[in-house]
């Protein structure tokens, strides 16, 4: 309950951040990245802004021993550069590009209520689900050309 | 389409982003990448999707709120066809799935743990959207 309860407020403060920086306006967002044209470095200071708290602050939380309502912390454990990571960096660019929305700034654009948000988000999730299905199908041959012999 | 340059607010807006990141951390020991929490609610779903969920509707609530209870207004512009918006889409859902990550998990948790693999995929995003946002609207003219 405690939990849940602190994750509404916690995703409410992400909302609030990501709505009062302006990554919640899809050409604001585009404009960061429009040198040539209407060009708008705002985003860098979001940027700086969650950086320098994030930095500071996994710096005191990550010498505790454990979260508070977890047994131990959830962090990522690869380290090495790979393909997927780096051509599926290139492709989110493509769509970040075309759209101005990513999906921490999409989110909490639907209450805003605006359709666009709403739109792209039905088919951000259709696209995790069909990378989703592509990669277990990959494992699950993967896995059949290693258990026969032919 | 112009944009107002906000260095004030996004830096705040910045940091509350970035308190949102150590709380997450802090409390439930978890990354603050919005690809990483949204895709525990597509089914499959994980076991623990509750506070997943939780965290979903305080984002969407607090600009909701921020608007209707506060009447501050908060600047949204999109000249995005629908089509667009939809390929725009699939094509975020398959690179955040294939690259483990987006802005909010790679760009601001990954960087801020020095994440080798956040650094890499943030530096080819920052690029290839650059790069994108320049064919889009100076080779192709736009979409207005």
């Amino acid at each position: 309950m405690m939990r849940n309860l602190a994750a509404l407020l916690i995703g409410a403060v992400f909302g609030t951040g990501i709505a009062v920086s302006g990554m919640i306006n899809p050409a604001k967002v585009q404009n960061f990245f429009d040198f040539a044209g209407t060009w708008d470095p705002s985003l860098a200071f979001v940027m700086g802004g969650a950086l320098l708290v994030t930095f500071v602050g996994y710096r005191l939380v990550l010498k505790r021993p454990a979260p508070a309502f977890d047994t131990s912390f959830h962090l990522p454990t690869k380290s090495k550069l790979d393909l997927p990571l780096l051509g599926g960096a290139a492709t989110f660019g493509v769509g970040w590009g075309i759209t101005g929305f990513c999906p921490g700034g999409s989110i909490p654009a639907l209450g805003l209520a605006e359709p666009s948000a709403l739109i792209f988000i039905a088919a951000m999730v259709v696209g995790i689900a069909l990378a989703r299905i592509a990669d277990n199908v990959r494992q699950a041959s993967a896995s059949i050309d290693a258990t026969t012999n032919g | 389409m112009m944009t107002e340059f906000t260095p004030v607010a996004s830096f705040f807006g910045g940091t509350l982003i970035g308190l949102a990141a150590v709380l997450l951390m802090a409390l439930h020991g978890r990354i603050a990448g919005m690809t990483g929490i949204l895709s525990g609610l597509i089914p499959p779903t994980v076991p623990d999707w509750n506070w997943r969920l939780a965290f979903l509707a305080g984002a969407v609530a607090a600009p909701a709120l921020i608007v209707g209870l506060g009447g501050y207004a908060i600047p949204f512009q999109s000249d995005v066809p629908t089509p667009w918006l939809v390929i725009g889409g699939l094509i975020v859902g398959v690179g955040v799935h294939c690259g483990a990550g987006c802005p909010s998990g790679h760009g601001v948790c990954g960087i801020a743990r020095l994440s080798r693999r956040s650094i890499a995929a943030t530096c080819v995003f920052m690029a290839s959207t650059a790069v994108t946002v320049f064919v889009v609207r100076h080779v192709l003219g736009g979409f207005a």
